[in-house]
């Protein structure tokens, strides 16, 4: 049969053809169920069209995220097609540089954004962002979504650090107080270290390669707290360099409790322990009586065993890291997300609109497990105690916000260098060769 | 499941395009007149492969080399990336660390693969003895980091232990060590987890090849009163300088490319970093390819002699036989 050898080419190309056929999407149907859309009407309708949206966020973050705003994609008509991935980071930029960028970028950290925004191809914030973002978030975090002046992209979501976690029996069997200082929580540390029956801190650096971030939120921490949010904001823009003394001052301060051996490692051993431990068991000897105290941010809740109560009367329960110059009031470091568009189509900015909107925070909050800084968020959405809490610090007028430094600085310090140089000092290199080595890796632009 | 049947369905299409291709290649071939059907054929059937190669292989091996002398931003900077290399301490103790790792893991699994293979040569039970000390190089590297950080983790004084070697040592009165945190000897427990699985490998192909030196040369040396060393000196090393080559070239490449047991045990922290480590977490994660393309350049210069030797030794094998 001559004919045989046409035969596999053939089928393959009909295989092919088959496949194509197969690949083409079919028609989604989209239902309409009796929600209010009045609020929703000022974003127009965009029947047909689409949104993708590109982040971070995955698992059962991402279907609360979706969760929040079905009903936007029912009354406006608009579908957002969501892709979450945890290499977001490296991903975005190679993604954007081949021109296939998503419509909508959700960044964890301003630096990233700011990247982007300076490789071109970010498209500025419209107007009715800017102005949703002006009346419901403080400066602070609208200069966090600037870049060069420009305005990019609103905040989103948001976490608060530097709370310190404790049991609240243990320290009302103790008649230990609440720290209102920084002071006052180190006499109280040198307190529980005399009594004896535990040490007064745990705390846990190990977290696989990033092995260190949980000790730049310290060293966060108490920069913004004794140098004040100016030095802060030279320190992340490397107007200062990192081995300015007033930053060699900061790490001592914290070495005051990180690095003393009467004072840590409740529960794991020495002061070297900490590196060892994984930061996600580090505060379980709070739990045990085996230490007092243990610095972690807000999503520490989700890092306690199951059934533990987190409430004020609870098993454990946080205050925040008190300030250190108790006149200058309560600051406070933290995370959040950034949402900037690589297209500027009316569906894009409606749904950049709507994610800087209050709607949006609190139908977000309401499904649990994250907070807003949104102004127009009620506190009453929050799911739990410590989120009615955070919400309210993040709230106050009074309070000083300052992202998390580390997600300011460029990626060789911030996620390199600076966990590493945090290694180094709790490991026993001294303050100031650290800060030092930290700068020497600052890149020179 | 969606998802799943969308990768099916991407996993279908690629094959069908591949055979599709493959299928019209053919078919030029064949129908191609007689005069260039000859070189015709030899071009439709290499250049797949070669042009595989050059897109996959090649093109970012030069985009690699550009890379190395270029900045955070893409911007050309000379030799900046290699003086950093050799200067910074950080750097200089990843190098430092590399030699550590060359010299004693392809000797230290070779000599102890070799021992136990001589050893358990005829005894009883050589294959359950085999097995036991091969199984190791069935685990990942990532999976055998995870189980060694286990066995080095460390609880203070007084504390119940929860790493096996700590545990034997408070056992015996001694006090729980931290043997990850101190350099330079932080290194050699790390080390200790790679020739842990080398050893495995290079105990059966040393065994295979101990039991193919002729029987006649072994009883003959034997005749002449050779003692037990003589004859592993003289005839049984001799006999398998081939596989011992191959063993020791093929354990140095896999160690000059060691990543996953850094990354997983202690990542690169308390000076134990090495070259492919330091590369990934410079261009990954310290957003500077520049720095990261210039290590990945000089492992490769360091790794392309070995290759050429053990190509080199295999060929001047094949034509002694």
């Amino acid at each position: 049969m001559k004919n045989r050898k046409y035969l596999l080419p053939v089928a393959a190309t009909g295989i092919l053809a088959l496949s194509l056929t197969a690949c083409s999407p079919g028609g989604g149907g989209g239902g309409t169920t009796g929600s209010d859309c009045s609020p929703y009407e000022s974003y127009g309708k965009h029947d047909g069209k689409t949104v993708s949206v590109y982040s971070t966020i995955v698992d059962i973050e991402a279907t609360n995220l979706e969760t929040a705003w079905a009903t936007f994609e029912e009354c406006t008509g608009a579908t957002i097609k969501y892709e979450g991935s945890k290499e977001f980071e490296t991903q975005i930029g190679v993604r954007a540089k081949a021109g296939n960028a998503p419509d909508v970028a959700i960044f964890p950290q301003p630096g990233l954004l700011a990247d982007q925004a300076k490789a071109g191809g970010l498209k500025p914030a419209p107007k009715a962002v800017s102005d949703l973002v002006d009346k419901n978030w403080s400066a602070d975090w609208k200069k966090y979504g600037t870049v060069d002046g420009t305005f990019y992209a609103a905040p989103m979501l948001a976490n608060v650090k530097g709370y310190v976690w404790y049991a609240p029996k243990t320290f009302k069997d103790k008649g230990w107080e609440v720290p209102k200082t920084w002071d006052e929580m180190l006499t109280l540390s040198k307190k529980i270290a005399d009594d004896g029956t535990m040490k007064p801190w745990c705390a846990g650096f190990e977290s696989g390669e990033a092995t260190g971030w949980p000790g730049t939120d310290w060293v966060e921490d108490v920069v913004l707290r004794a140098q004040g949010p100016e030095v802060y904001d030279q320190w992340v823009t490397h107007g200062i360099p990192f081995n300015d003394p007033k930053i060699v001052d900061a790490l001592n301060q914290t070495g005051e409790i990180l690095l003393n051996s009467d004072y840590v490692n409740g529960g794991f051993g020495d002061v070297r322990s900490i590196l060892t431990t994984g930061f996600a068991q580090a505060g379980q000897p709070v739990l045990d009586g085996q230490c007092a105290m243990h610095h972690q941010a807000n999503f520490q809740a989700a890092n306690w065993p199951e059934g533990t109560a987190v409430a004020p009367d609870g098993d454990v329960w946080a205050f925040m890291t008190p300030p250190i110059d108790p006149s200058k009031g309560q600051a406070i470091t933290g995370g959040g997300e950034m949402v900037g568009a690589y297209k500027d189509t009316p569906e894009a900015q409606a749904f950049l609109a709507y994610l800087a909107s209050a709607e949006f925070a609190n139908n977000r909050v309401k499904l649990g497990g994250v907070i807003s800084a949104n102004k127009g968020l009620d506190p009453a959405s929050a799911q739990t105690e410590l989120d009615k809490q955070s919400i309210a610090l993040l709230q106050d007028p009074d309070t000083v916000f300052r992202f998390d430094g580390s997600d300011l600085m460029p990626g060789a310090v911030g996620s390199n260098s600076f966990w590493k140089g945090i290694v180094a000092w709790i490991n026993g290199t001294p303050a100031q060769q650290v800060a030092d080595s930290i700068e020497g890796s600052w890149p020179k632009s | 499941m969606e998802f799943l049947g969308g990768k099916f369905l991407q996993v279908f299409i690629a094959l069908a395009v591949f055979a599709a291709l493959i299928g019209l290649i053919m078919l030029i071939v064949d129908r191609a007149p007689k005069s260039v059907k000859d070189k015709l054929t030899i071009v439709g059937f290499l250049a797949p492969a070669a042009i595989l190669m050059l897109v996959g292989l090649v093109y970012p091996a030069v985009q690699t080399s550009f890379l190395a002398f270029t900045n955070a931003s893409g911007q050309p900077n000379g030799v900046d990336n290699f003086v950093w290399m050799f200067t910074q301490p950080e750097a200089l103790a990843t190098l430092r660390n590399t030699v550590i790792w060359t010299v004693l893991v392809p000797l230290l699994s070779t000599v102890f693969g070799l021992a136990y293979a001589v050893f358990i040569d005829k005894a009883r039970g050589e294959n359950a003895l085999k097995a036991l000390v091969f199984m190791p190089v069935g685990i990942s590297m990532v999976g055998a980091g995870i189980i060694w950080k286990l066995v080095y983790d460390y609880r203070g004084p007084g504390i119940e232990q929860t790493g096996v070697v700590n545990a034997v040592r408070v056992a015996l009165g001694m006090d729980p060590k931290q043997f990850l945190l101190d350099a330079p000897e932080n290194t050699i427990f790390l080390i200790i987890v790679m020739v842990w699985i080398q050893t495995g490998f290079a105990m059966v192909i040393l065994s295979a090849a101990i039991k193919g030196v002729p029987v006649e040369l072994v009883e003959a040396a034997r005749l002449d009163g050779a003692n037990p060393w003589q004859q592993f000196r003289n005839v049984t090393v001799p006999g398998i300088r081939g596989a011992l080559v191959v063993v020791l070239t093929t354990i140095t490449i896999a160690t000059l490319k060691v990543f996953d047991i850094v990354r997983t045990m202690t990542a690169g922290n308390y000076d134990t970093s090495v070259i492919a480590n330091e590369m990934y977490t410079q261009a990954f994660r310290a957003g500077e390819p520049g720095r990261g393309a210039a290590l990945a350049l000089v492992l490769f210069l360091l790794v392309l002699p070995i290759v050429v030797y053990n190509a080199r030794v295999l060929r001047q094998q094949r034509e002694i036989r």
